[in-house]
């Protein structure tokens, strides 16, 4: 028999993430395939009321402890590789998101045990774990076989409805001891907020979505005036953002924000999982790319293979002739 | 003070993909490789603190095709020293580069002590991990990942770090150096190097060359890619074809369909 299914419970800031519960619903399938137990991992400071939420695993194990309060990779690794070393596992699944990137990688380079990231599928065949990961900005899926355990597993937004790894049903908690350095090296000082006062993209129906695909800066007013026509907001990918182009509170998907208009234009957007998970809901997306097989196609309702800078006059025109201008002040 | 930044060569991703023969590798035919993007962030990122603090900036890659034009091009916006690690296997898994490039930081005499190790946070290809953590798990070193932004104190102990979280939250981090940061993005974006600044940068540097230190095919994988393929064969869009006036008019009839405008 395979060991058990790990997953860790990420959470920050007082919250469980939505990834948990994808990854709770995968590592459920797992662990049935197997026959193996399901248990979550939650480490944190005060997190036990949190472990309630977490059912649909067959138990909590829950590392508390104050210097486990803010997720620090270094500190996390020091407390679970021991605890990893100890028990036996077939896989530890563990979010890339921005809150535990690194710990996965870490783990898996101290244990010189197998890694795969960006998983958005696994299963066991033959009594062996493979994984399907997503791979290039989106355009290339790989079937992987991992060769030891336990695996670890970095698990991608969106593997598994969130829905599915949740459960009523409070599961039983194991408290582990731990014991932090007491002098990591690295230590958490505070959270910055993002700068309020500017437009919350969350609450637009209509988003007009600019990637590194226009080209430079002055290309940005053609965006800023179809978002003009529609009554909607110019928003970004992080090279938009990075390049100066947009305020980072324009700034949608991983590290940005996740928007949910009726609405949302992806002009010369290549459409990589970290800006899809934030825009992925949306009513109906309308993408813009030169590149017929950037993977922003298979998120779009409607696609238009071609050059934004040559579109984005016609469009606007177009839209005007059919709609006054929504606020022209 | 001392930084080292690896520079990692990726498949341009803004090209077409296709699949090698084999079934389980990019096919290196055709295919353009640049600088992974956060890469140059990094490299950025320890320019800026080379201005700010003064230092050293040592860059570091694998061989790989078109990374001698990277070095150059590193050298020319002001990177001091460049290395190139020869004779490795190409293509090598993360893991892998991580382990040679660590062995070599470890022993190469003139790397160590480095002050700061800079990696770019993520590649495309990252497939069984990323490189500053086993970079930073192989040397013991603190590591943080997802930064955009670096200072290093006056007597050169600690490093003061920004990391981006979520919903454009960041964090400050302290961290005792010497230390591995995983760039995101760097404080400015990379600087601008004109072409002619590169080819003289060629004339009057030159890029020093190492051996790999361990026959690197000897190592184990972990993981085997037992199939690859193109993820958007058939995409789920409806495409719109025709000249911009008349895919605009069809946008339109779609946004007045959905009551949008
Ligand atoms: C930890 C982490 C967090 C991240 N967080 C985020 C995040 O929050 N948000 C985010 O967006 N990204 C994030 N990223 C970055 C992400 O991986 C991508 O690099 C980024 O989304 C790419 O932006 P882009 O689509 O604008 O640029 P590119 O990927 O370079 O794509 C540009 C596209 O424009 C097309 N194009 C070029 N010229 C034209 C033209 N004239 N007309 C039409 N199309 C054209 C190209 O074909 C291409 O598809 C994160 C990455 C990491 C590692
Ligand atoms: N968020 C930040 N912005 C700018 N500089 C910073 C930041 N955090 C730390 N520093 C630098 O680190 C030095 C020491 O930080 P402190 O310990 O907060 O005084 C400061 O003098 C700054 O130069």
């Amino acid at each position: 028999m395979t060991g058990n299914i790990w997953v860790l419970a990420e959470q920050w800031r007082g919250r469980i993430s939505e990834i948990t519960y994808e990854g709770l619903a995968l590592g459920r399938e797992l662990a049935d395939q197997s026959g193996a137990r399901l248990e979550a991992v939650l480490v944190g400071h005060n997190v036990r009321a949190l472990a309630d939420t977490l059912g649909r695993a067959d138990s909590v194990l829950c590392l508390d402890h104050p210097l486990l309060a803010e997720p620090v990779a270094s500190v996390y690794v020091d407390v679970l590789a021991p605890l990893l070393a100890e028990r036996k596992l077939a896989a530890f699944l563990i979010p890339l998101t921005n809150v535990s990137l690194g710990i996965g990688s870490w783990l898996a380079g101290q244990l010189r045990v197998p890694a795969v990231n960006f998983c958005k599928d696994a299963r066991f065949v033959d009594g062996r774990l493979q994984a399907r990961c997503v791979l290039y900005g989106g355009k290339i899926e790989a079937e992987v076989a991992v060769c030891g355990e336990p695996a670890i597993l970095g698990i991608w937004p969106g593997a598994r409805p969130p829905e599915k790894g949740r459960s009523a049903q409070p599961p039983a908690i194991e408290q582990v001891t731990v014991f932090p350095d007491q002098t990591p090296s690295v230590r958490f000082r505070r959270y910055v907020e993002p700068a309020r006062g500017d437009t919350d993209l969350r609450q637009q129906e209509i988003l007009v979505g600019v990637g590194r695909g226009i080209r430079n800066k002055e290309n940005m007013a053609l965006a800023e005036n179809l978002a003009g026509v529609l009554g909607g907001v110019v928003c970004g990918s992080r090279s938009v953002v990075d390049q100066g182009w947009l305020p980072l509170s324009r700034r949608v998907g991983k590290s940005g924000l996740t928007v949910k208009p009726k609405l949302y234009f992806a002009l010369g957007i290549s459409g990589a999982p970290e800006h899809v998970q934030g825009m992925r809901k949306s009513g109906c997306v309308i993408a813009v790319n030169t590149d017929p097989q950037a993977p922003i196609f298979d998120v779009a309702h409607y696609g238009i293979v071609g050059d934004v800078i040559e579109l984005l006059p016609a469009l606007t025109r177009a839209i005007r002739a059919r709609k006054p201008p929504a606020d022209d002040a | 003070m001392k930084i080292l930044v690896v520079l990692k060569m990726a498949p341009d991703v803004v090209e077409e993909l296709d699949i090698a023969p084999s079934g389980t590798a990019l096919d290196p035919r055709g295919q353009r490789m640049v600088v992974s993007e956060s890469d140059e962030h990094a490299l950025e990122e320890a320019l800026i603190l080379k201005e700010r603090h003064g230092g050293k900036v040592t860059v570091l890659a694998l061989d790989a095709p078109d990374v001698d034009e990277v070095l150059f091009a590193a050298l020319a916006k002001g990177a001091d020293r460049a290395i190139k690690i020869k004779g490795a296997a190409k293509g090598l898994a993360t893991s892998v580069a991580a382990d040679t490039l660590a062995q070599v930081i470890g022993s190469e005499l003139g790397l160590t002590p480095a002050d700061l190790i800079l990696c770019g946070v993520q590649a495309v290809d990252d497939l069984d991990g990323l490189i500053a953590p086993l970079i930073a798990c192989q040397l013991g070193l603190p590591f943080l990942g997802i930064v955009t932004g670096l200072w290093v104190d006056a007597p050169g102990s600690r490093a003061f770090a920004i990391k981006e979280y979520p919903g454009g939250v960041r964090g400050e981090f302290e961290v005792a150096i010497p230390a591995v940061f995983g760039i995101q993005a760097a404080e400015r974006p990379p600087r601008y190097i004109p072409v002619a600044k590169v080819r003289a940068a060629m004339k009057s540097h030159a890029i020093e060359c190492i051996p790999a230190p361990l026959p690197v095919n000897a190592v184990t994988p972990l993981i085997q890619v037992l199939a690859m393929r193109k993820a958007t064969l058939a995409p789920r869009a409806e495409i719109l074809e025709g000249s911009p006036d008349g895919v605009s008019a069809r946008v339109c009839e779609i946004l007045a369909g959905r009551d949008l405008i």
